[in-house]
Parts: C-alpha cells; structure tokens; sequence
C-alpha cells in the first residue's frame, strides 16, 4: 500500500489501471475481484495469433477429473499457477452472500498441517506467493514461485486447496477485516457506483451482489457453512489448473503424483446456478456525496461469453469505447471536449450473462453535458455504419496486441483457465484472429443495435447532487 | 497487505540486475558478432542522446522508451504540474503525423503506448511487435522537437488534467494527506509540489510558457532512450542514427542543487475530509539508492512489511487487530533524498492515534534489538525473488535500466544487488535509529467529517 503512493507519483496520461490501483490501496481481497474482471474483459477477447507467437499448451483431464494444462516457458527460473475452482459466488445462497469469498480467502488461514503464521512464513521466506481469491462464476487459486522451490509451492499450493482448517478465530479475524473493507470502500465513488449498477441490473441474481457479501450477511456465516461449501465445490472435476513456467510435463506430473495424490471426486458438482432475470426499464440511482467530480455508469445488461455475437461486439466495442485513445468516446469526451481524464466502455462476459456499461468521472458541474454525450456516441453507433478504416483499425489492434496482453507467465495461466471455463476450445488461439477478422461493418451495426439500449438504461451517479443538478431526462 | 504491492518498486529497481552480464560499451558499438541474450548494448551519438538496447530472445514483444530528464523538481514556482501538461500535449501530434494520431497509430499496429511523470523525469513507452520498433523511432524522433502545440488543444487538455487531479486527489482523502505531508516534510526541496500541480497553478499555465519548457529540456543531450525485446540490435541502432542523429544539440539545461535544510522537530497536518475511516502516515527523511545506507533502509521496510508476516501486518493486523491495514514503505528511487513511512488504517470504531503508537512501537523493537538473521534474509530472499519474476517481462527490464541510468548510471544496478547482500542485522537496528527519528517525521492524519463540515 505504501508503494502505491510512489507509483500514482508517476503521474500517467491514462491509467488503465486506475481502479485496480485504487482497489488495491484499500485490501488485498478487492484485488482478486478486479482482476477476475480485468482478466474476461482484457484477456479472453484477445488473440494469441499473431505470426511470431504461439502457445503450446499441453492439456489433460487426470483421472480425478482435474483438467491439467502446461505451457512449459523457461525464459526466467520461475513458475505459475493458477487453479480456477467452479465455487464462486453463483454457487452460494443468498443469505450467506459472502461465502464463496469468504471461503477462498480463509485457504491461507490455517490448514490440518500449518497455522496461519507458519503459511505466510514460509512463502514469505522464499520470496513467493501463494493464495486464493473469490470471483463469480469460479475462484482462484494461485501459486507464484521460483523454480527452486516449486516442492515448497506445490506442498503450500495443495494444502490450502485440499485441507483448510477454517480455524474459528481467523473466520473472525477475516470477518472483521472484510466488514471493515466494506467500510473504507464507501470512500471510494468508483466501487459505489459500480455495486449500485450490479445490483441495479441482475438484481437478485449473484451476479448482482458483492462477493464479499454485506455485513448482516457475512455475520451469518458459520464455520460449518465454510466446511461444507468447502467439502462440497473444492472438488477435482470442478477444477482447471493451468502451469505456466520452467518446468516440463513430467516434473508436473511427479509433483501432482506427491501433492495432490489425494484429491478425490466427489461425484457431484454442486448446484445449478438460477437464471437471470433481466427487465427492461429505465433506472436512475444518485447517492449524493462530499466529491468535486461526479462518477458515472451508464448501461445496462450484456451479454454471456459463450454468445456467437461475442466477437463482433467486441469489435464494435472497440470502436465505441474500449479502444483507449482511438475510441469514439475518448476522442469526443476527452480530446475534443475536455471533460473527463478517462472513459471508457466495455461488455463484462461471464458465463451466465454480463453487463454493457459506460464509465467516466467528470466535475460535478458537467454531468449532464457528459451523459449527454454518451447517448449521442451510443446512438450514433446504433444508427449509422463505422467506416472501414475504424473496422481494420480495430481488427489489427484486437488481433496484433494479444503477446503485450498476456506476457507474463502469470497472465498466461489465467488466460488458459479461462479458456478452459468458458469451452472456448483447444483452438481457441488459432482461430480467433478469424473470429475477429470476419466481422463486417454490418455485423458491427447489427450488433450495436441489438445489445446497445440508448433508451432502457441504468444510470449510477455518486456525485454532490446539489452541484451536479441531474436534468429531469435521465431520471 | 498485499506483498506484490508492497514490493513493486522494488521489483521495478531490480528486474535487471541478474540477467545484465554481457555488457557492451561505447568502445565497441561498431562490433558485428550477435550479442548475447540479455545483455546490455550501450552507444551515445554526437547529439548526446544515449541509447539502451536489452537483448532478449525470449520475449515475443518489444518496448521503446525515451526518458527525459524533465520531472517537477524542474519546475517553478507557481507554476507546478507544467512538466505533466507537457506530457499530455506530446500526443496532440506534429506537422508530419497530424493532429492526435500518435496512440491510434501504435494502437493499429497492434501496440500499446503510454507515458508517465515523476518528481524527476518524464518517460514515454510504446509496446510493439518487434519489427515495429522503428515506427517507434520515428514518431519519438519527431516529437522530441516538432510539437505543434496548437493554443486550444492545450486549453482542453488542461481541463483534462484537471479532471485527473480531481480524480486522484480531491476525491481521494488518502492521496490528499499525502499530498499535504509531501508539501510540509520539505521545505525548501522542489519535492514539496505535487507532480500534478496545485489547482491554482494550472488554472495559471499557459501554451507559452509550455513551450519554453519543451524547448529547453526535450533535447537530445538531456534524454536517453532504452529497447529491451528480441530486436535487431544493429537495424534498430542505424534507424536511431538516421531520425535522431540530425537533431541538434541543445545548450545545457540548468542543473539543480538543492538541500533541504535539517529539520528539527516532529510536523503534523491534519486533513478534515469527508471519509468512513481515519487515516495516518508518518514520514521521514531517508537517502536515495547512492547512499550505501539505502540497502538497510530496504531491507528494514521489508522486515516491517514484507508479506502478512512482516512485522507490522503481524503485530498490528493480526495479534492486536486494531489496524484494517498498515504497512512501512521507503521510497529510494529519486535524485535526491525522499523518504521512508509508516501508515495505517484503524478497524471501524478504532483510535488512529492507537495505530499509530502501534507503528512506533515496531520500529522501537528494532532499535532495540536488531532482527533476526532469518527475517533480515527473508527480506532480501523477496526482492531477489521479485527481482527474477520481474525479468519475465521487457518492460520491467527496460524500467529498471532506465531508473538507475536516470540516477546517475545503469551499472549502479550492480552496485545495489552487491550491497543488498552484504547487509546484516546490525545494520538494520543502525538506519533505524539513525533515520527513523522522531524530530525529524512529518505525520499526516485524515479526520473523517460529515459532508457539510468538510475542510474547504
């Protein structure tokens, strides 16, 4: 947290981990959360194609059920890994909202073999990181280590997954800090704007909750509940584990063989998630505030990542929004007009539905010039072809950048648990520069007119509503 | 806490110092034979510009980054923030490339592009296939001299800046402590401006006045460039010579020479902001990595905030649980003297002033008695191990080249790596006392107020 401060000293023309960095000061158990989402926004939808690059990735489903893959990299003496568990949120009850969070984050809180302490202790000492962290549709577990002491890791690695103790002190301690989380975070508009929308849009659905959950209901969680969510989700066939690093197949194999030799089937996978109920009608949430900016959502619900029109509205997005600098909304709200440092839009896919929204943050005073905007750009881009230029310039961004967005070892891992999740196929990589490709300006109209709502729209703004003066229209 | 966070600059300083083994220098720029993986090629042309290039065959992407010696410390009074306006108005294009094109182009070519600045300097960066460096090349070459600078796009992005200060530190009561505790730890130091600048100064800034500054410190002999990717180390160095060799030398910016007087007594500010929860960080003054003192001072900040078993998260968090967070930083990457702090933030209904008695006390057990053996090596074990994992990308290797050369010389890199080891437990009891002083701390606490009682 210190160090935050240093690296917001280097001032940035655009942070395109602003909020990261913001959820990040505040507690560790926010980080996870955002990434999972950074993660399906900035990862999955991109290529692993381009001419010099590839991946070879080893996959194999064990006989426990466990989909093992390996994508062996011996660039630096390090390894990754990266478990995604089906035992997200979806998978709680909603007056244990919190749960699956909870559940996650209590793996590193004592074990049948080590406390607490002697966890930390000993990935601290090697200079690594091991832990676990909720998400929506699936947690995850992660192991970083230099290769030297991968036994150390996989030992960490296998003992938080398969045998947490869930010690009743640290649940309280782990409480308490949470529900202090809950607290600070009131400080920040972003992470109220953004609760007020989920909640807005899916309503009851899990998708539409915290994952930490509120106070009221992570004060009703029980250790029996943490042990039986735990004994009935964290099972082998509910699980993808992805090893990226210097390491090869059979070194895998060996340390699976010692370490998770243990981890059996369950012979269930636990629940079906409920479906989404999604009306459609005009919302408008203010919450007034002591701020000089107001902080705006503007949107509505999405669509789910297994949608064949996924790929053309990631283009079309691109050109909408999520293009950072040559996006239509950056160059209208930013560069033309001034009034905002960043803004942008984007589809959040995950597997049962997903949100559109647009963000930005503006001086309370321009508020409404700027919603303004944002409906003219989303009607312009319902109503009227992109030109072919915007078209090739955002297929060669989505397909020419994917090496830059998955460069490290760690990125890798997630992108490949991911792509195991979501079924996007073992040949994902080699053919999405064509999923892209074939994307026509047609298609970019069809799509923006289909899943783009200029009319039945949520709109957050967490403003001081005295200086901010909404107009009558968008209430 | 979280440990990756806590360590990123350190993970920034030291990404290169492992793998940077083959150096080359000047005297033999002109050698043919390939250069070995990772290794450092080094040449300076007759404009002074010095050039960078880190060899790696591994990487599937390159990165490009021009670094100028331009950061706030450069800045006058009444005028903070220019030298980041600046930064922003190097993307508002030139007569060759046009107007605002300078991110769409790199983004269409499959690249990401971006800049930062600091106290001390100002860098830009583009992430590229590596045989499209040299678009790279030839977009920089142009803006470090032909800006357009056209007097409306600097009025709006002005605007735009100021909807980032917002953002950042008006509605962000943690930053806006900082903020404060910066502008009153120095008082003569140009460290005390923000490197955004006041509000009341950029509202004061002027095209003109911007200009002059471009002028003056976007030349080649006050800049370096560093690549680091899997590129063609001589293809690469003849595109530089070809764009940059021909612009010419300018006169010597001004070289600053600035003490900050010793202090002496303990300041405190206060921030009355609307807010949940209280906030407090102590400050003091600690040396910068060229002072051999700077390795203990590292380590220390690691033996109090190294992980959920430093001492601080331990002590503070989990035994007393009065803190919903806290930790220890020290910030040594800088010209000149920073400084090294504690923070924290009390569990609802908590006293800030328990958490910060708290924070003390932990430096006082080590002024005490030194640490152990095992915590001062558990220290050192993270930052080599962040060090390494940092190598896995091109950008960090670029970044801690660029940071040290920017100190003074990127072989100081080595020095630091050297120095780290030798460090024992006596050494960390020895800057604790030394640094950590009471008289000479600046403590800033955030007061949480209701919205109409706010300090404005």
């Amino acid at each position: 947290m210190t160090n935050e401060k240093l690296i917001k000293e280097v001032r940035s023309r655009k942070s395109e981990d602003k909020k990261l960095r913001r959820w990040e000061a505040k507690l560790n158990f926010s980080i996870s959360q955002l990434l999972v989402i950074l993660f399906l926004l900035f990862t999955v939808h991109c290529s692993l194609f381009t001419a010099a690059y590839a991946l070879d990735v080893k996959r194999q489903v064990l006989k426990n059920g466990l989909t093992l893959l390996v994508v062996e990299r011996h660039n630096v003496p390090v390894v990754r890994v990266s478990v995604g568990i089906k035992a997200g949120n979806l998978y709680e009850p909603a007056d244990k909202a919190g749960l699956a969070s909870l559940t996650a984050g209590l793996l590193t809180e004592g074990t049948t073999n080590r406390t607490a302490r002697q966890i930390s202790e000993e990935i601290d000492f090697v200079g690594g990181s091991v832990g676990a962290s909720g998400g929506g549709d699936f947690i995850t577990a992660s192991l970083s280590v230099l290769k030297k002491d991968i036994d150390l890791g996989f030992d960490l690695l296998s003992d938080i997954i398969l045998n947490p103790s869930f010690p009743e002190v640290e649940i309280q301690k782990k409480k308490e800090r949470i529900k202090g989380g809950l607290r600070s975070q009131e400080d920040d508009p972003g992470y109220i704007s953004s609760r007020e929308f989920k909640k807005a849009v899916f309503g009851e659905h899990p998708y539409g909750r915290l994952i930490t959950g509120t106070v009221e209901t992570i004060d009703s969680i029980t250790r029996d509940d943490l042990v039986d969510f735990h004994a009935g989700y964290y099972v082998p066939e509910n699980s993808v584990m992805a090893v990226v690093g210097d390491i090869t197949n059979e070194e895998i194999e060996q340390l699976i063989q010692k370490y998770l030799n243990s981890w059996n089937r369950a012979g269930h996978s636990g629940v079906s998630p409920q479906k989404i109920n999604i009306t459609k009608e005009r919302k408008t949430i203010t919450i007034d505030k002591d701020l000089t900016q107001a902080n705006i959502i503007l949107g509505h619900a999405g669509v789910s990542r297994d949608n064949p029109d996924y790929y053309a509205v990631s283009v079309m997005n691109y050109i909408l929004g999520g293009g950072g600098f040559s996006s239509r909304l950056m160059q209208n709200i930013r560069d033309n007009k001034g009034l905002v440092y960043d803004i942008r839009s984007y589809f959040g896919a995950d597997r049962y539905g997903g949100t559109f929204q647009t963000e930005l943050q503006t001086k309370n005073e321009s508020a409404n010039i700027a919603i303004e905007e944002v409906l003219k750009e989303i009607n312009m881009i319902r109503s009227t072809p992109v030109t072919d230029e915007e078209l090739s310039d955002a297929r060669s961004f989505l397909t020419g950048s994917f090496p830059m967005r998955i460069e490290t070892g760690a990125r890798i891992a997630g992108f490949l648990v991911a792509v195991e999740y979501y079924g996007l196929g073992s040949d994902y990589i080699d053919n999405y520069p064509q999923y892209i490709n074939s994307v026509t300006r047609e298609d970019v109209l069809r799509v923006a007119k289909k899943y783009l709502d200029p009319e039945n729209y949520v709109l957050v703004v967490v403003a001081d509503q005295e200086k901010a003066q909404l107009r009558d229209e968008f209430k | 806490m979280n440990r990756k966070l806590i360590t990123y600059i350190k993970v920034v300083l030291l990404v290169a110092v492992v793998y940077g083994c083959a150096h080359t220098g000047a005297e033999t720029a002109m050698q043919t034979a390939p250069l070995e993986n990772g290794s450092v090629y080094e040449e300076t042309l007759e404009n002074g510009l010095r050039v960078f290039i880190i060899k790696d065959r591994n990487a599937p992407m390159a990165v490009f980054e021009i670094w100028y010696n331009a950061g706030s410390i450069n800045e006058q009074v009444g005028k903070t923030g220019l030298s980041h306006v600046l930064e922003h108005m190097m993307f508002k294009g030139t007569p060759r490339y046009g107007n605002k094109v300078f991110s769409k182009i790199i983004s269409k070519s499959g690249g990401i592009d971006n800049a930062g600045t600091s106290r001390d300097f100002a860098y830009y960066f583009q992430k590229l296939a590596p045989d499209r460096i040299r678009i790279s090349i030839e977009m920089e070459a142009d803006r470090m001299r032909n800006l357009i600078m056209d007097n409306g796009d600097f009025l709006s992005e002005r605007d735009v800046v100021m909807e980032e200060r917002r953002m950042r530190y008006e509605d962000d009561p943690q930053n806006l402590v900082f903020e404060e505790v910066l502008a009153t730890a120095f008082k003569n130091h140009p460290y005390r401006w923000p490197v955004i600048g006041w509000m009341e100064d950029l509202k004061n800034l002027t095209r003109d006045e911007l200009m002059d500054y471009y002028r003056t410190y976007y030349i080649p002999n006050n800049a370096f460039i560093v690549i680091a990717g899997n590129v063609d180390v001589e293809g690469v160095m003849e595109k530089i010579k070809t764009e940059f060799g021909p612009i010419q030398k300018g006169p010597e910016p001004r070289k600053l020479n600035i003490q900050e007087p010793v202090q002496r007594g303990e300041k405190r500010i206060y921030i009355k902001k609307e807010a949940e929860l209280p906030y407090v960080i102590s400050a003091y003054k600690a040396p910068n990595v060229l002072d051999e003192d700077s390795y203990a001072l590292d380590v220390l900040a690691g033996v109090l905030s190294g992980g959920k078993s430093g001492r601080i998260y331990r002590g503070l968090v989990d035994e007393k649980r009065i803190a919903l967070s806290a930790g220890a930083g020290y910030s040594n990457f800088n010209k000149y003297p920073f400084l090294f702090y504690l923070e924290g933030t009390p569990l609802p209904g908590g006293k800030i002033e328990e958490v910060e008695l708290a924070l003390y006390e932990e430096v006082q057990k080590i002024k005490d008695e030194p640490p152990s053996e095992r915590e001062v090596q558990k220290a050192k074990n993270q930052i080599e191990a962040d060090f390494i994992m940092g190598q896995d990308s091109v950008y960090s290797q670029a970044m801690v080249l660029a940071q040290f050369e920017m100190l003074g010389g990127w072989r100081l890199k080595d020095k630091y790596i050297e120095g780290l080891r030798k460090v024992a437990p006596d050494d960390v009891q020895r800057v604790a006392r030394k640094y950590l002083v009471d008289d000479q701390r600046t403590v800033g606490t955030l007061i949480p107020v209701k919205k109409d009682e706010s300090g404005k």
